[in-house]
Protein backbone atom coordinates (compact mmCIF):
# COMPACT_ATOMS: atom_id res chain seq x y z
CA UNK A 1 0.00 0.00 0.00
CA UNK A 2 1.71 2.91 -1.15
CA UNK A 3 1.58 6.52 0.82
CA UNK A 4 -1.64 8.94 -0.47
CA UNK A 5 -0.41 12.15 -2.55
CA UNK A 6 -2.59 14.12 -0.40
CA UNK A 7 -0.10 13.42 2.68
CA UNK A 8 3.12 14.92 0.69
CA UNK A 9 0.60 17.43 -0.29
CA UNK A 10 -0.65 18.46 3.53
CA UNK A 11 3.16 18.33 4.72
CA UNK A 12 4.08 20.51 2.31
CA UNK A 13 1.69 23.02 3.03
CA UNK A 14 2.19 22.95 6.60
CA UNK A 15 6.19 23.29 5.80
CA UNK A 16 5.14 26.50 3.71
CA UNK A 17 3.18 28.24 6.62
CA UNK A 18 6.01 27.33 8.76
CA UNK A 19 8.30 29.08 6.25
CA UNK A 20 5.53 32.44 6.45
CA UNK A 21 5.78 32.65 10.44
CA UNK A 22 9.20 32.45 10.10
CA UNK A 23 9.24 35.68 7.80
CA UNK A 24 6.45 37.41 9.70
CA UNK A 25 7.90 36.97 12.96
CA UNK A 26 11.90 36.89 12.70
CA UNK A 27 13.80 39.88 12.28
CA UNK A 28 17.38 38.77 11.29
CA UNK A 29 17.56 39.19 7.71
CA UNK A 30 19.44 35.64 7.66
CA UNK A 31 16.97 33.92 9.36
CA UNK A 32 14.20 35.22 7.13
CA UNK A 33 16.37 34.52 4.18
CA UNK A 34 16.51 30.70 5.43
CA UNK A 35 13.01 30.85 6.05
CA UNK A 36 12.24 31.81 2.18
CA UNK A 37 14.39 28.73 1.63
CA UNK A 38 12.06 26.42 3.30
CA UNK A 39 9.22 27.96 1.65
CA UNK A 40 10.72 27.33 -2.02
CA UNK A 41 11.40 23.63 -0.72
CA UNK A 42 8.20 23.17 0.24
CA UNK A 43 6.65 23.66 -3.30
CA UNK A 44 9.16 21.54 -4.39
CA UNK A 45 7.98 18.72 -2.42
CA UNK A 46 4.59 19.35 -3.94
CA UNK A 47 6.14 19.84 -7.72
CA UNK A 48 7.98 16.25 -6.98
CA UNK A 49 4.78 14.56 -5.17
CA UNK A 50 2.63 16.00 -8.01
CA UNK A 51 5.18 14.69 -10.55
CA UNK A 52 5.52 10.76 -9.30
CA UNK A 53 1.60 10.71 -8.76
CA UNK A 54 0.66 11.42 -12.39
CA UNK A 55 3.67 9.96 -13.73
CA UNK A 56 4.95 13.21 -15.52
CA UNK A 57 8.43 14.69 -15.56
CA UNK A 58 7.71 18.58 -16.36
CA UNK A 59 7.20 18.67 -11.99
CA UNK A 60 10.94 17.12 -11.60
CA UNK A 61 12.10 19.67 -14.66
CA UNK A 62 11.00 22.36 -12.80
CA UNK A 63 12.30 21.45 -9.47
CA UNK A 64 15.45 21.39 -11.36
CA UNK A 65 14.73 24.58 -12.40
CA UNK A 66 14.02 26.09 -9.06
CA UNK A 67 17.44 24.69 -7.78
CA UNK A 68 19.35 26.82 -10.05
CA UNK A 69 17.40 29.93 -9.52
CA UNK A 70 17.55 28.97 -5.84
CA UNK A 71 21.18 28.86 -5.76
CA UNK A 72 21.12 32.43 -7.69
CA UNK A 73 19.39 34.01 -5.45
CA UNK A 74 21.86 32.40 -2.40
CA UNK A 75 24.43 34.35 -3.96
CA UNK A 76 23.17 37.91 -4.63
CA UNK A 77 20.71 38.17 -1.05
CA UNK A 78 23.47 37.24 0.40
CA UNK A 79 26.22 39.84 -1.12
CA UNK A 80 23.72 42.00 -0.27
CA UNK A 81 23.31 40.91 3.51
CA UNK A 82 27.21 41.28 3.57
CA UNK A 83 26.69 45.22 1.86
CA UNK A 84 23.64 45.56 4.38
CA UNK A 85 26.23 44.97 6.76
CA UNK A 86 29.15 47.02 5.99
CA UNK A 87 26.78 50.88 5.81
CA UNK A 88 24.38 50.15 8.99
CA UNK A 89 26.44 47.48 11.40
CA UNK A 90 23.43 45.15 11.85
CA UNK A 91 21.16 42.86 9.64
CA UNK A 92 18.07 43.50 12.16
CA UNK A 93 14.91 44.06 9.47
CA UNK A 94 13.28 47.08 11.57
CA UNK A 95 16.58 48.74 11.47
CA UNK A 96 17.01 49.15 7.57
CA UNK A 97 14.14 51.44 6.57
CA UNK A 98 16.54 53.13 3.83
CA UNK A 99 14.11 53.19 1.57
CA UNK A 100 11.11 54.27 3.55
CA UNK A 101 9.94 57.63 2.93
CA UNK B 1 6.76 -2.84 1.53
CA UNK B 2 4.46 -2.19 4.38
CA UNK B 3 7.11 -0.06 6.28
CA UNK B 4 6.67 2.71 3.55
CA UNK B 5 4.06 4.48 5.70
CA UNK B 6 6.19 4.34 8.67
CA UNK B 7 9.42 5.80 7.15
CA UNK B 8 7.27 8.38 5.42
CA UNK B 9 5.56 9.54 8.67
CA UNK B 10 9.31 9.66 10.48
CA UNK B 11 10.68 11.98 7.99
CA UNK B 12 7.47 14.02 8.03
CA UNK B 13 7.74 14.32 11.83
CA UNK B 14 11.61 15.33 11.18
CA UNK B 15 10.68 17.58 8.27
CA UNK B 16 8.41 19.55 10.57
CA UNK B 17 10.73 19.38 14.20
CA UNK B 18 13.47 20.65 12.36
CA UNK B 19 11.86 23.48 10.77
CA UNK B 20 10.02 24.41 13.98
CA UNK B 21 12.79 24.25 15.23
CA UNK B 22 14.79 26.38 13.09
CA UNK B 23 12.10 29.01 13.31
CA UNK B 24 12.27 29.34 17.49
CA UNK B 25 16.09 29.32 17.58
CA UNK B 26 17.49 32.45 18.35
CA UNK B 27 21.04 31.88 17.79
CA UNK B 28 21.30 31.88 13.34
CA UNK B 29 23.99 29.06 13.43
CA UNK B 30 21.78 26.68 14.98
CA UNK B 31 18.91 27.83 12.82
CA UNK B 32 21.39 27.35 10.11
CA UNK B 33 21.95 23.62 11.10
CA UNK B 34 18.48 22.73 11.65
CA UNK B 35 17.57 23.86 8.27
CA UNK B 36 20.64 21.60 6.96
CA UNK B 37 18.36 18.47 8.63
CA UNK B 38 15.22 19.57 6.82
CA UNK B 39 16.81 19.54 3.74
CA UNK B 40 18.35 15.73 4.54
CA UNK B 41 14.66 14.92 5.32
CA UNK B 42 13.49 16.41 2.14
CA UNK B 43 15.61 14.60 0.14
CA UNK B 44 14.68 11.20 1.75
CA UNK B 45 11.18 12.20 0.77
CA UNK B 46 12.27 12.64 -2.83
CA UNK B 47 13.72 8.88 -2.94
CA UNK B 48 10.15 7.76 -1.55
CA UNK B 49 8.67 9.23 -4.64
CA UNK B 50 11.38 7.72 -6.45
CA UNK B 51 13.34 11.11 -7.84
CA UNK B 52 16.79 10.03 -7.44
CA UNK B 53 18.55 12.58 -9.25
CA UNK B 54 16.46 15.25 -7.37
CA UNK B 55 17.51 13.98 -4.16
CA UNK B 56 21.45 14.11 -4.79
CA UNK B 57 20.80 17.58 -5.89
CA UNK B 58 18.60 18.29 -2.77
CA UNK B 59 22.21 17.30 -0.58
CA UNK B 60 24.44 18.29 -2.90
CA UNK B 61 23.33 22.23 -4.23
CA UNK B 62 20.94 22.97 -0.90
CA UNK B 63 22.57 20.88 1.93
CA UNK B 64 25.80 21.10 0.30
CA UNK B 65 26.73 24.58 -1.30
CA UNK B 66 23.61 27.03 -0.51
CA UNK B 67 23.79 26.04 3.42
CA UNK B 68 27.51 26.70 3.36
CA UNK B 69 27.55 30.04 1.92
CA UNK B 70 24.57 30.69 4.76
CA UNK B 71 26.45 29.33 7.44
CA UNK B 72 30.17 31.26 6.17
CA UNK B 73 28.21 34.30 5.93
CA UNK B 74 26.62 34.33 9.31
CA UNK B 75 29.91 33.41 10.93
CA UNK B 76 31.30 36.59 8.71
CA UNK B 77 29.30 38.82 10.19
CA UNK B 78 29.53 37.43 13.79
CA UNK B 79 25.99 37.76 14.93
CA UNK B 80 24.77 37.79 18.74
CA UNK B 81 21.64 36.08 19.27
CA UNK B 82 18.97 37.82 18.36
CA UNK B 83 16.28 38.90 21.37
CA UNK B 84 14.05 35.69 22.51
CA UNK B 85 11.08 34.92 20.66
CA UNK B 86 9.26 35.00 24.30
CA UNK B 87 11.01 38.15 24.99
CA UNK B 88 9.48 40.07 21.53
CA UNK B 89 6.47 38.73 21.95
CA UNK B 90 4.38 41.77 21.22
CA UNK B 91 1.44 42.50 18.77
CA UNK B 92 3.22 42.17 15.43
CA UNK B 93 4.23 38.63 16.44
CA UNK B 94 0.64 37.66 17.50
CA UNK B 95 -0.47 38.93 14.44
CA UNK B 96 2.29 36.79 11.79
CA UNK B 97 1.47 33.86 13.78
CA UNK B 98 -2.05 34.45 13.28
CA UNK B 99 -1.74 35.26 9.77
CA UNK B 100 -0.07 32.28 8.86
CA UNK B 101 -2.73 30.03 10.76
CA UNK B 102 -5.32 31.24 8.79
CA UNK B 103 -3.38 30.86 5.73
CA UNK B 104 -2.64 26.93 6.58
CA UNK B 105 -6.47 26.48 6.77
CA UNK B 106 -7.13 28.48 3.95
CA UNK B 107 -4.47 25.91 2.21
CA UNK B 108 -5.77 22.61 4.10
CA UNK B 109 -9.31 23.90 2.66
CA UNK B 110 -8.05 24.02 -0.73
CA UNK B 111 -6.63 20.66 -0.49
CA UNK B 112 -9.60 19.32 0.55
CA UNK B 113 -11.23 20.64 -2.58
CA UNK B 114 -8.69 19.88 -5.33
CA UNK B 115 -9.92 16.67 -6.74
CA UNK B 116 -7.31 14.38 -4.88
CA UNK B 117 -9.44 11.81 -2.87
CA UNK B 118 -7.00 10.04 0.17
CA UNK B 119 -6.72 7.25 -2.11
CA UNK B 120 -5.16 8.45 -5.19
CA UNK B 121 -1.20 7.09 -4.63
CA UNK B 122 1.63 8.77 -5.15
CA UNK B 123 3.48 6.67 -6.85
CA UNK B 124 2.25 5.85 -10.63
CA UNK B 125 3.29 2.56 -12.34
CA UNK B 126 5.83 5.11 -14.65
CA UNK B 127 7.47 7.38 -11.10
CA UNK B 128 10.77 4.74 -11.12
CA UNK B 129 11.25 5.47 -14.55
CA UNK B 130 11.16 9.10 -14.98
CA UNK B 131 13.11 10.02 -11.82
CA UNK B 132 16.64 8.85 -13.08
CA UNK B 133 19.42 10.51 -14.30
CA UNK B 134 18.44 9.28 -18.26
CA UNK B 135 15.08 10.55 -17.99
CA UNK B 136 16.09 14.32 -16.67
CA UNK B 137 18.74 14.29 -19.18
CA UNK B 138 16.90 13.69 -21.53
CA UNK B 139 14.10 16.07 -20.92
CA UNK B 140 16.30 18.62 -19.52
CA UNK B 141 18.43 18.55 -23.36
CA UNK B 142 15.00 18.04 -25.58
CA UNK B 143 11.84 19.96 -24.10
CA UNK B 144 13.34 22.18 -21.84
CA UNK B 145 16.48 22.97 -23.88
CA UNK B 146 15.63 26.38 -23.62
CA UNK B 147 14.66 27.12 -20.32
CA UNK B 148 18.17 25.56 -19.47
CA UNK B 149 20.16 28.03 -21.58
CA UNK B 150 18.62 30.57 -20.32
CA UNK B 151 19.50 29.03 -16.24
CA UNK B 152 23.01 29.53 -17.34
CA UNK B 153 22.37 32.92 -18.33
CA UNK B 154 21.15 33.96 -14.66
CA UNK B 155 23.77 32.18 -12.60
CA UNK B 156 26.11 34.37 -15.09
CA UNK B 157 24.09 36.87 -14.24
CA UNK B 158 24.46 35.93 -10.56
CA UNK B 159 27.94 35.77 -10.25
CA UNK B 160 28.49 39.10 -11.47
CA UNK B 161 25.91 41.02 -9.63
CA UNK B 162 27.28 38.74 -5.96
CA UNK B 163 31.04 40.09 -7.16
CA UNK B 164 29.79 43.91 -7.54
CA UNK B 165 27.71 43.85 -4.51
CA UNK B 166 30.37 42.18 -2.54
CA UNK B 167 33.35 44.45 -3.41
CA UNK B 168 35.11 46.96 -1.45
CA UNK B 169 34.88 50.23 -2.40
CA UNK B 170 38.61 51.47 -3.51
CA UNK B 171 39.41 55.17 -2.97
CA UNK B 172 39.82 56.43 -6.61
CA UNK B 173 36.13 55.28 -7.06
Amino acid sequence: MSIPLIHYLALSALLFVIGVAGVLTRRNAIVVFMCIELMLNAVNLSLVAFSASLGDITGQALVFFVMAVAAAEAAVGLGIVISLFRNKQTVNIDEINILKW
Amino acid sequence: MSSEPLIFFLLAAFAVATAVLMVVQRNPVMSAIYLIGNFFALAALYLLLQAQLLAVLQVLVYAGAIMVLVVFVIMLLNLGDERSLVQQLNIRMLLGITLAGAFLLEMLYILTGLGVDSDTPSLSAAAPSIGTVEAMGNALFTTFVYPFEVTSLLLLAAIVGAVILGRRRTAHE
